[in-house]
């Protein structure tokens, strides 16, 4: 019934970019594995190609000993590999028998037989342990029961090897526990099943070996019963820094506090969060994914609803309704979303360079030439790679899109700005540029802060570093306490 | 990102453009970028060719003064519907309220001619009145939609409904007639002219630059194809979407107003069966110029070429007699069909 998994030297290239570096281990039949590592480690590229959702570009793949090569999800299902997205992805209209039997479902004399899904999604839904009618929409189920209605789905494909990606990040302790039962039980019934997550905690718990990824390569792997979560971190980690980051400069003494948040709460996502950031100072904000980070600024911009609180800018309140008063008063945000909400990719670069500061532009009608020169000027002072300066924004590689980005939330000179995942999708050329221009921007006297999933980039930026868990800001740590364990142990909930 | 690129550059090339033109990149960019203007002016050439082929009076001035008198309506509305569409949104009651406004216009012109010794200054007072009007009714679908959050469509479906209603209404089922001492007054606003050119052109040419200009050299302009191309960019980058996205429509609400003021004189009269249609023809005209119905991107001059096109269609199958005249609205929805087969892009 189970399965085993060989990678054999399997290498990934995005473009020119190599994301998977001669990766091989293997993995035994009808164990829970833990994979290890930082984001941008490999991770989720290494499993979509064992879920046939990407293909390697070159190795082997070794399925119950056999080369197999999968040309898409369906031929992975159909030797019984089934990856559980992070994100839920279920059709919310639909039923959950409609859900579970999507793309294969069960006809009669070409009609759809609707009694005899319901039957069986009863059945695959009793292996969860779910009691629900199978003909209940999905929009009304909670998370934690839209993730076990995937879990019987992948059942229901007579899944011999899960794969589940950060299941726990949106369920609540109760509901891990329950999810924790059901992967016993499917260990029990002989399912290799591969766990990824940040929570070391849970790694320590639920897996019975831990196989370690970094930088797109196989470290090592262990028994989970002899490694400690301080030793797990350290297997993730365990790199030279150098000179990716840049020196920090200490804040001067006398530094004013230009942006003081006070007891603000975002419903639903952050309460009463209080914090401050000095002229020249790079803030970071740590904390796992739905820690509520990027919501909370969301919300300090006024583009989610913000209860109580005061938002104090040059030791003055303001009101910050919209990104329009933020930019007004003097703060701009880089979303973490680079292409649903940074650039407009099918603008050319200086309409996008210009957006946020385009008044200054018309006098009163628009003048292109001077764009024109302010784009010459921001390609290169963001050393932006690019052919011809009126390309489309969409013909630039990520790392330069990014750097596009950048450039235009900083256009209209703002005195704060709140760098939301600044390095996401980024090679590590253009990510050390990022990190020098940070640098530089605090040199200039600006406000930074830094929102991040990747604490060696905030340990290697950042003056100061903000935790956050589940809404709530648990600590702030100095640049003297800031280490991989502290901070994930305060994410984690573990200190 | 770089297979989505050469999409792109595919795609702008729009109709007739040789794939081995593009041997560089940038140049290929801006030669496909005016081409994909150039299109609809090529397609109306060749039209023009045929017409005058096929009837020489077709090329004659006063026809071609009468194509562009009976244009100019059309428009300068496709002109505010522009602005519309390229933020992503929609209009589909211009023409009911071009018949609201007109009926409403002729009666306060009526009741004021009593109350006002110059007929003119009725008319002017009526004038205001009528881009007054249009002004408010595309500021209140600007806050449905904006504030009320409700999608362009389903409001502007409402008011179609509402407009006519309220106008056939107010003329009881039938027309509401200017008054024979304002209509003398007034018909020089249609059918006089300025150095041998129609009123209705010259106006319709200089909305059409105030038009163009507004789009392409102001930051409302700017924020307009913004919010159309991706509106959560747009709101991420402080731009003030929804006082953007209201101003559109009530450009075209001002828009709509000058028409009617333009076409009163015409008819001298309002019935329920005014501007029947317009708003499709009006909403054709934007999307035979190359704006895409999805926002985003589209000209002005693309516009004003579409809504020259499109009449020309009517007036050649009048000039000849190869295909009835009463299948006028079938060549034009062909029209519109290969013209968005012409210009589709990536999937």
């Amino acid at each position: 019934m189970s399965l085993s998994i060989q990678f054999r030297s399997i290498c990934k290239d995005f473009g020119a970019v190599r994301v998977l570096h001669d990766v091989g281990f293997s993995l035994g039949k009808g164990r829970v594995h833990g994979l290890l590592g930082e984001n941008g480690a490999g991770k989720s590229t290494l499993m979509k190609i064992l879920a046939g959702f990407e293909q390697p570009t070159s190795g082997e793949l070794l399925v119950d000993g056999r080369p197999t090569r999968f040309e898409g999800s369906r031929q992975a299902e159909q030797a019984g590999i089934v990856l559980i997205h992070q994100e839920i992805s279920l059709a919310e209209d639909l039923t959950i028998a409609q859900n579970i039997f999507l793309g294969r479902e069960i006809r009669r004399a070409g009609f759809l037989d609707n009694k005899a899904m319901s039957r069986r999604a009863s059945h695959w839904l009793a292996q969860v342990g779910l009691r629900i009618d199978p003909d209940t929409r999905v929009s009304q189920l909670i998370v934690a029961e839209k993730q076990l209605v995937e879990i019987a789905k992948a059942l229901s494909k007579n899944a011999r090897l899960l794969i589940l990606d950060e299941p726990t990040a949106t369920l609540t302790p109760g509901e891990t526990r329950r999810l924790f039962g059901l992967i016993g039980q499917f260990r029990e019934q002989g399912v290799t099943q591969i766990y990824i997550s940040h929570k070391l905690d849970e790694v320590e718990q639920i897996t019975d070996e831990v196989v370690v990824m970094r930088d797109g390569r196989y470290v090592t792997r262990a028994p989970t019963s002899g490694l400690s979560r301080q030793q797990m971190a350290n297997l993730m980690v365990g790199r030279e820094l150098e000179d990716l980051y840049p020196p920090k400069n200490p804040v001067p003494q006398d530094a004013p506090a230009l942006l003081q948040v006070r007891n603000v709460t975002v419903p639903g996502w952050a309460s009463d969060v209080s914090f401050e950031v000095r002229a020249g100072e790079i803030l970071g904000f740590a904390g796992l994914v739905g820690a509520g980070r990027t919501e909370l600024f969301e919300g300090l911009l006024g583009l989610r609803r913000r209860e109580g609180g005061r938002i104090r800018l040059h030791d003055r309140d303001v009101r910050l309704r919209s990104p329009l008063d933020a930019a007004r008063q003097g703060v701009t945000y880089l979303s973490e979303d680079r292409k649903g909400k940074g650039l407009i990719l099918s603008f050319g670069m200086r309409q996008n360079l210009t957006l946020m500061a385009l008044r200054r532009y018309a006098r009163p009608f628009l003048r292109p030439f001077l764009e024109k020169q302010a784009l010459a000027h921001a390609v290169e002072e963001f050393g932006i790679r690019t052919g011809d300066l009126e390309n489309l924004a969409s013909s630039l590689s990520g790392g330069n899109q990014q750097k596009l980005a950048l450039a235009k939330v900083l256009h209209p000179g703002p005195g704060v700005v709140i760098l939301d995942e600044p390095t996401r999708g980024v090679d590590v050329g253009a990510k050390r540029d990022i990190y020098f221009l940070i640098h530089r921007l605090a040199c200039q006297g600006l406000a930074v802060i830094v929102v991040s999933s990747e604490l060696m980039e905030l340990i290697g930026l950042c003056h100061r570093v903000a935790v956050m868990r589940a809404g709530h800001l648990q600590a702030t740590l100095q640049a003297g306490q800031l280490t991989e364990k502290e901070l994930i142990a305060h994410a984690t909930g573990t200190h | 990102m770089q297979p989505e690129h050469t999409d792109a550059i595919a795609g702008d090339a729009g109709p007739g453009a040789p794939e081995s033109v593009t041997p560089h990149r940038a140049p290929a960019r801006s030669w496909s970028a005016r081409m994909q203007g150039l299109g609809p002016i090529a397609g109306l050439v060749l039209l023009c060719i045929a017409g005058t082929a096929l009837n020489s009076s077709f090329a004659d001035l006063s026809n071609i003064m009468n194509v562009l008198t009976r244009t100019s309506f059309i428009g300068i509305i496709s002109v505010g519907m522009c602005f519309v569409i390229i933020s992503g949104g929609i209009d589909l009651s211009v023409g009911s309220m071009v018949a609201l406004i007109a009926g409403s216009m002729i009666l306060i012109m009526n009741g004021l001619v009593a109350a006002v010794a110059s007929p003119v200054w009725v008319i002017v007072l009526g004038m205001a009145f009528a881009l007054t009007l249009g002004a408010l009714l595309g500021l209140a679908h600007g806050v449905l939609i904006t504030r009320g959050r409700i999608e362009p469509f389903i409001v502007t479906l409402g008011t179609l409904g509402i407009f006519r209603a309220v106008l056939t209404y107010l003329a009881n089922g039938g027309a509401i007639t200017l008054d024979n001492k304002l209509s003398d007054v007034y018909s020089p606003v249609y059918y006089g002219s300025l150095l041998g050119i129609p009123i209705p052109v010259w106006v319709f040419v200089a909305i059409a630059l105030f038009g163009g200009l507004l789009l392409n050299r102001t930051t409302f302009g700017r924020y307009v194809q913004a919010i159309g191309s991706n509106e959560q960019v747009a709101r991420y980058a402080a731009v003030n979407v929804d006082t953007t996205v209201t101003l559109t429509y009530v450009f075209l609400g001002v828009c709509v107003g000058i028409a009617t003021v333009l076409y009163v004189p015409r008819l001298g009269s309002a019935s329920p069966t005014t501007g029947l249609l317009w708003e499709l023809e009006a909403i054709a005209a934007v999307i035979v110029g190359g704006t895409a119905l999805k926002g985003g991107a589209g000209t002005i001059t693309g516009t004003v070429v579409g809504a020259i096109l499109l009449s020309v269609i009517g007036n050649i199958l009048n000039l000849t007699s190869i295909i009835s005249v009463y299948l006028n609205a079938a060549v034009q929805g062909a029209v519109i069909i290969v013209v968005a087969f012409l210009q589709r892009r990536r999937s």
